[in-house]
């Protein structure tokens, strides 16, 4: 297969296979995980505040007392990979437009040496927290095949995707296939890694902010 | 006058002045990358030049490819210089039909017997014994071999002759290939386009006049010199890509301010050709400049590539998967929810309750 069929077997039945399972992986988990229940809470709640869970949807954002210090390339790290991430997916023409193709939504798009400069930022800052995963003995304790492999389905859409633009490495239509396929990886891997967390995320830290003002911590 | 004189005795015939010719020969080096000092280098081994015999093969095609070649830049040198070469077989061009015509491809081919070049547009059909396109009673294919024998290098013009092109698109009812499926044992040099440019064609006649050797070939089997590098790279348009400024729709303002057409389907990403530097018509212009998308047409499989009009970051074909997705993970999430209920209730109809003399026992 040369690079012209690769690009266009990635940009169509590729692409059709792994947004199939994507939406089947997130809806199957999705329903899974919100049909599971629990048990009757028979005993009456310790304290009720009301919003509690509302609270710890934004908390869980902020560092808590002392953790800052002691790991500040986890919570510096994360926010500015998320955010670039954000910037990236989201405001960039190219991805509006295939926003656009797919759902028939779009709004304005940001320069393409700002989204650059993002994808750079962020890259470096991925491979940051990844030196720091491997070099802080209890991360890498903690770590697991599938926390590398969820870090790996995240880079690589946007190294591919940066050098694809920068002309690097590879002949651009290569460059931009491997790119196209590295985000169906990912979709196809996000529904069943901790990568759901995109969608489980708010949900989850509500649950745990309820039941925890249920009995008796409430924020 | 011989058939087969040298180019500058033939130059001199037609009234075309050295300095004419050396600007031809300096826009040639400068189109194919040389250095400066090759321009003289070529100019002397252009004037002493014997024209060789070149036998034009059209397979499935459109004559596109010709009409590029003869049009557009008549009458200018690069035009005269296809005409000092001796074109001993070509359908279009050719006066001489039927027998008169086939003898003179024969006589070439005897006469110059491992010295002309053959030029090929068009694709050759390989179904049902190739029956879908026959010259004299001969098949394509059978053409194709047998001039191939002779032939010092074979010309793909075209992408039909070059990657298949429109014959080669789904579902190729013909069975349509490219030469370079069929000719194994010959240089092959791809000009692809559709049409291709004709300076390029030109380019690459001289280049062989000059150094009797095809020029330096891209993995695709273009010349690099003129398939170097992409459309977007070269496009005067990209600063708008740059600067994220598109043009939404073919009559809005960004179209109106010349802003880059990535989002209306252009193909320059990802498309190799010199339309951008070169361009048509005598330097006139090209597709972008005149406000429309690359399509792509040097590149194989272009007209299998989605619609001409979708971005390239946009699905080439429509998602049909994505609705039985969606109801087989509605059916399976379902599904694992009543067998977690019923896991959960067969748990709590076996629990049995323990007392404290079930403990001491």
């Amino acid at each position: 297969m040369d690079q012209e069929l690769f690009l266009t077997w990635v940009r169509s039945t590729g692409l059709d296979i792994a947004v199939g399972i994507f939406v089947l992986g997130t809806l199957w988990r999705l329903i899974e995980i919100y049909t599971l229940g629990h048990k009757p809470d028979l005993a009456v709640p310790r304290h009720r505040t009301g919003a509690s869970g509302l609270h710890t949807m934004f908390r869980r954002s902020v560092p808590p007392p002392g953790m800052f210090k002691r790991s500040a390339i986890s919570y510096v790290g994360g926010y500015i990979f998320h955010i670039g991430l954000a910037i990236i997916v989201f405001l960039s023409a190219q991805h509006i437009k295939l926003i656009q193709g797919l759902t028939g939504l779009s709004w304005p798009n940001l320069p393409s040496q700002f989204i650059d400069a993002t994808a750079v930022v962020t890259l470096a800052t991925m491979l940051m927290v990844l030196v720091d995963r491997i070099n802080n003995p209890v991360k890498r304790f903690l770590s697991t095949f599938a926390d590398y492999g969820a870090w790996a389905l995240t880079f690589l859409p946007v190294l591919t995707g940066y050098l694809a633009t920068k002309h690097l490495l590879l002949p651009y239509t290569m460059m931009l296939a491997l790119h196209i396929l590295s985000v169906e990886l990912l979709l196809v891997f996000l529904p069943f890694t901790k990568l759901m967390h995109v969608f489980t995320l708010w949900v989850s830290r509500w649950y745990n902010g309820d039941t925890n003002s249920r009995k008796g911590v409430p924020v | 006058m011989n058939d087969h004189d040298t180019l500058g005795e033939r130059l001199a015939q037609q009234g075309v002045s050295r300095r004419a010719f050396l600007k031809f020969c300096t826009a040639m080096a400068s189109l194919m990358a040389l250095p400066p000092g090759s321009a003289n280098a070529i100019a002397e081994a252009l004037i002493k030049a014997k024209r060789p015999s070149v036998i034009w093969l059209s397979f499935q095609e459109c004559t596109g490819c010709t009409e590029s070649l003869t049009r557009s830049y008549s009458p200018t040198l690069e035009n005269m210089i296809f005409d000092m070469i001796s074109l001993d077989y070509h359908h279009t061009l050719q006066a001489a039909s039927g027998y008169g015509a086939e003898k003179s491809r024969q006589d070439a081919m005897e006469n110059f017997f491992g010295k002309y070049l053959l030029v090929v547009d068009g694709s050759i059909p390989l179904k049902d014994n190739g029956i879908y396109s026959t010259i004299a009673g001969r098949t394509n294919l059978d053409l194709l071999q047998d001039v191939a024998k002779g032939a010092a290098a074979v010309i793909a013009v075209g992408t039909c002759a070059a990657f298949g092109g429109i014959p080669n698109a789904k579902p190729n009812p013909t069975g349509a290939v490219a030469v370079s499926n069929i000719i194994k044992d010959k240089p092959i040099i791809n000009i692809s386009g559709c049409p291709p440019i004709p300076a390029v064609i030109t380019g690459v006649l001289a280049h062989y006049l000059t150094f009797g050797s095809l020029p330096e070939l891209d993995e695709l089997g273009r010349p690099k010199s003129y398939y170097g590098e992409t459309i977007h790279d070269r496009c005067y348009r990209r600063p708008f890509y740059d600067q994220g400024k598109f043009a939404k729709s073919f009559d809005d303002e960004g179209a109106r301010n010349g802003w880059c057409l990535f989002e209306l389907g252009c193909k320059g990403p990802t498309t190799h050709n010199a339309c951008a530097t070169t361009k048509w018509n005598g330097g006139t212009s090209f597709p972008i400049e005149s406000g429309h998308g690359c399509l792509g047409c040097s590149e194989p499989h272009f007209w299998d590539a989605g619609s001409f009009y979708s971005a390239l970051s946009m699905p080439a074909s429509p998602l049909k998967l994505a609705t039985g997705g969606a109801v087989a993970g509605a059916a399976v999430g379902i599904g694992a929810s009543v067998a977690n209920r019923m896991k959960k209730n067969a748990a709590k109809s076996a629990h049995e309750t323990s007392t404290i003399a079930d403990l001491e026992k």
